[in-house]
């Protein structure tokens, strides 16, 4: 279906389905009950999951495939950004045109930045392209501040001129429907919300997704597997590897416009902290947790550390004691001691150590913990003992 | 080739789950009922304590937090009461009663701003989605405070302002459903630049370094244009970013400017490191364009003062409020404070643990949690009993005025605490503007949002 083999289709399909039934998955806990607070199916954070999910996409498109590590790409989400909340000042809260332009900045962006730092590989490359989204980081902090503004961040205002906004809606919309509004269900005691903004990340990270999967089908991702695999031998062949490379660097810049362009149109404010070089970091880790180089992996990935983000941040000392209240004083202001630091304001020491874990015990990253456990399940024993199947090609 | 081949049996199927789907939507929540977003369900309220935990305020957003934790214990009926029994609402005792608000328990949610307006929204996001937070208050960042006001106005949840001080919050960033009880720049500006030209004369030469946001920008420009009325010059200004940490390149050419006094723009861990840099450079003991050189720190708090150690004597700046001062309200809250956390609050715990008792009557007076019932009484409110003497929330813009402290820092401190002293108290006349000042123009209020 859709030139997709019958593996990539039934992947595509699960993908899909989890998608459209994420306002179930993720609030599995009934609204009032203690395990509330796991829940995850608001419509910030399942929006954040799919938005970060096209980044983490298409940074794996660059990373994955070529191998060139980019620590830069926060650039890309950042310019896309401004991009669109320049089009909801100028134009109106459509978020159509602001998606565009998004892209294309994007594009024109990460074809500059590419073209000077794909003259070098390796760290230098990275190094290149980290002190790049520096500069860009800088430069809306403080020097573009006009264009910017600054560490407030770019906001729409209502004496923006908004030339074709007319009777249009005062929130961001797509031709009237707009983002913010959220059905909400109840079930029993469960409630889930189905929000119009998270329906639309949705449809365009599956869009994202496909291409993806193209890409790494096509004969050109099978070029670019043959840059990660060995450069030199390829050059020698006489063939001009650059450009493949530039064209990796320019798609997955354009994913993180794409990205970028999204997160404002579902909440219309750029701040300059999203260029900044944590930013750039994050993506990376979701990268490497989800699994390099897999289709699937950078999704999980995003989930992943979104989650772990705005979950774990949010448990404050009056939840634990909520938790431990039952225990006895002493007992419970230890545990309590011990626990306040792996949440609220220490979610990234949790965060950390289960990064740690993965990397050492499963390089592959979470994709690979799901191989295993799948073959273990399908009883496949002839697969097991193949010694460097789940390590990614030509690390 | 056909993709679907619709049978019989598929199409009633069908037709029956679409049908169910359809009926779904009866099952609505209560709240779209109710005419207002995250109306409270049960026998509690939940309300929305945002405040940064990690970054250069971090010190502040502690102390908001153990502010807010104890107003929500008054509120319950825990504790002493504290401000509660001093709280005059226009001119009569405050309407709580502490059995909550409405009668509901106060619960309450917390969040990191980390000070950046990202994280900030996105925590303001999540209190309001997934907790159901009915007001969303704190932080100690103007940038912050513009940002999640910004937010709480297009959710459709109160807002109330924490530590901000930027003329913008209620200046051309102003929102219906967001209200500041701190005061602001130009207050500050009014208040200090009289005391500035007694102790440091007419002619003066000033160096500015501000922070690189909102609030560094509206009040170098209110501090400015105060001092130039009096004769001083203002030098030069440097923009420092808020994530500065070593300040020695922005002090080292303050001496060969010519300039014989350094405004430090600069608020928390900023102003710790940069005035600690402007001493050890010593630049208190020279003597330019033969007057002594001075240093003035505008907005000031005791958490600084702290933090800044020796290095804050004899400096002067301004402040919303000290736990120094004798009136009956300041006393019961610092009794309070100083009995559950054993030291005294800063004036980002005093103006946060207000901003949640004045919510709470405000809800209490208008019978309801919706926004636009409680925009209409705190607008134009006039109280007492809360520290700052006579207060009011002026209609136009949704700001406190009040009498405003000079301060400076203390010569001989008695205690660790004891490190800031009130030279004057600027009665609020002087540090009144009109809603259509040049400095807060362009901004529009719009409407209050219920958010349903």
């Amino acid at each position: 279906m859709l030139g997709l083999n019958k593996k990539d289709t039934g992947l595509f399909i699960f993908v899909i389905c989890v998608t459209a039934l994420a306002p179930f998955i993720m609030n599995p806990f009934p609204a009032d009950s203690a395990m509330a607070q796991f829940n995850a199916g608001y419509p910030d954070l399942m929006q954040r999951f799919v938005i970060f999910g096209i980044f983490a996409i298409g940074f794996n498109i660059l990373f994955g495939l070529t191998g060139y590590l980019s620590f830069g790409h926060a650039a890309f989400l950042g310019a896309g950004s401004y991009a669109a909340v320049w089009m909801f000042k100028l134009l109106s809260y459509n978020i159509v045109p602001a998606i565009i332009l998004s892209v294309i900045v994007a594009g024109l962006f990460s074809v500059i930045i590419g073209f000077i730092s794909l003259r070098r590989s390796g760290i230098y490359f990275s190094i290149l392209t980290l002190a790049f989204a520096q500069m860009s980081f800088a430069m809306a902090y403080s020097v573009l501040t006009p264009l910017t503004n600054g560490e407030t961040g770019l906001q729409v205002y209502n004496d923006d001129p908004q030339w074709l906004k007319g009777d249009g809606p005062d929130a961001t919309h797509f031709f009237g429907l707009e983002m913010r509004s959220t059905f909400e269900l109840d079930l029993g005691a469960w409630s889930f919300s189905f929000n119009v903004g998270y329906y639309f990340c949705a449809v365009l990270m599956l869009v994202a997704f496909y291409l993806s999967m193209r890409i790494f089908r096509s004969p050109f991702g099978l070029m670019l597997r043959a840059i990660k695999t060995n450069q030199t031998r390829l050059n020698y062949t006489g063939l001009n590897s650059r450009p493949y490379t530039l064209a990796a660097f320019v798609i997955s810049g354009m994913y993180a416009g794409l990205a970028g362009g999204l997160m404002a149109s579902m909440d219309p404010l750029a701040g300059a902290e999203r260029m900044q070089w944590t930013a750039s970091g994050e993506v990376v880790l979701m990268t490497i947790l989800g699994g390099a180089g897999t289709l699937l992996g950078p999704l999980l990935g995003a989930g992943f550390i979104k989650y772990f983000e705005n979950i774990f941040s949010k448990i404050n000392e009056s939840v634990l004691h909520g938790w431990f209240g039952f225990l006895p004083d002493g007992i419970e202001n230890g545990l309590i001691w011990v626990a306040e630091h792996f949440v609220g304001s220490g979610w990234h020491l949790t965060l950390g150590l289960l990064f740690m874990l993965i990397v050492i015990f499963l390089p592959g990253g979470l994709m690979e913990g799901a191989t295993r456990i799948r073959d273990r399940f399908s009883g496949d024993k002839n697969k097991k003992d193949t010694e460097g199947k789940y390590a990614p090609a030509g690390e | 080739m056909t993709l679907i081949k619709p049978t019989r049996r598929g199409v009633i199927q069908a037709g029956a789950l679409a049908g169910a789907g359809i009926a779904m939507p009866t099952i609505l929540t209560a709240e779209s009922h109710a005419g207002y977003r995250n109306a409270p369900q049960g026998s509690s309220v939940t309300l929305g304590f945002n405040v940064p935990q990690s970054g250069p305020y971090a010190d502040e957003g502690a102390d908001e937090l153990r502010a807010y934790e104890l107003a929500v214990e008054h509120l319950n009926g825990e504790g002493d009461g504290g401000m509660m029994n001093t709280f005059m609402a226009n001119g009569s005792k405050a309407a709580l009663k502490g059995n909550g608000i409405l009668g509901k328990k106060v619960e309450f949610v917390t969040g990191d701003t980390q000070t950046k307006s990202d994280a900030a929204r996105a925590s303001a996001k999540s209190m309001i989605e997934k907790d159901g937070a009915i007001m969303i208050t704190g932080g100690s960042s103007s940038g912050v405070a513009v940002a999640v006001q910004g937010l709480c106005q297009e959710a459709g949840v109160i807002f109330m302002a924490g530590l901000t001080h930027s003329n913008d919050t209620t200046g051309k960033d102003k929102k219906a459903n967001g209200f500041r009880h701190f005061f602001n720049g130009y207050m500050s500006a009014a208040a200090l630049a009289p005391v500035l030209e007694k102790m440091y004369g007419k002619d003066r030469k000033a160096y500015h370094l501000t922070a690189d946001y909102t609030w560094g920008w509206t009040q170098q420009e209110s501090i400015a244009a105060a001092t130039e009325a009096k004769g001083w010059e203002t030098v030069k200004n440097v923009l420092t970013p808020l994530a500065t940490t070593d300040f020695s390149s922005y002090v080292a050419p303050v001496l060969n400017s010519g300039a014989d006094v350094l405004v430090l723009n600069h608020y928390g861990g900023n102003m710790v490191n940069s005035l600690t840099s402007a001493v050890q450079f010593g630049l208190r003991d020279k003597q330019v364009n033969g007057k002594n050189f001075e240093i003035v720190v505008p907005l000031y708090s005791r958490l600084m003062a702290r933090g800044a150690g020796e290095n804050v004597k004899g400096i002067f700046g301004s402040t919303n409020w000290h736990w120094s001062l004798q009136d009956e309200a300041s006393k019961a809250f610092v009794k309070s404070f100083g009995t559950k956390y054993g030291f005294p609050p800063s004036q980002a715990a005093h103006t946060c643990y207000v901003q949640t008792l004045l919510y709470a009557n405000a809800a209490e007076t208008a019978g309801t949690f919706n926004p636009c019932g409680i925009a209409e009484v705190l607008e134009g409110l006039q109280f007492d009993g809360m520290g700052n003497g006579p207060t009011e929330y002026r209609a136009d813009d949704h700001q406190c005025f009040k009498d405003v402290l000079v301060v400076k820092g203390k010569d001989n401190p008695t205690s660790e605490f004891d490190l800031l002293e009130v030279v004057e108290v600027t009665p609020r006349a002087q540090v009144e503007y009109a809603p259509d000042h040049p400095m807060f123009a362009g901004g529009d209020l719009g409407q209050c949002n219920p958010g349903a």
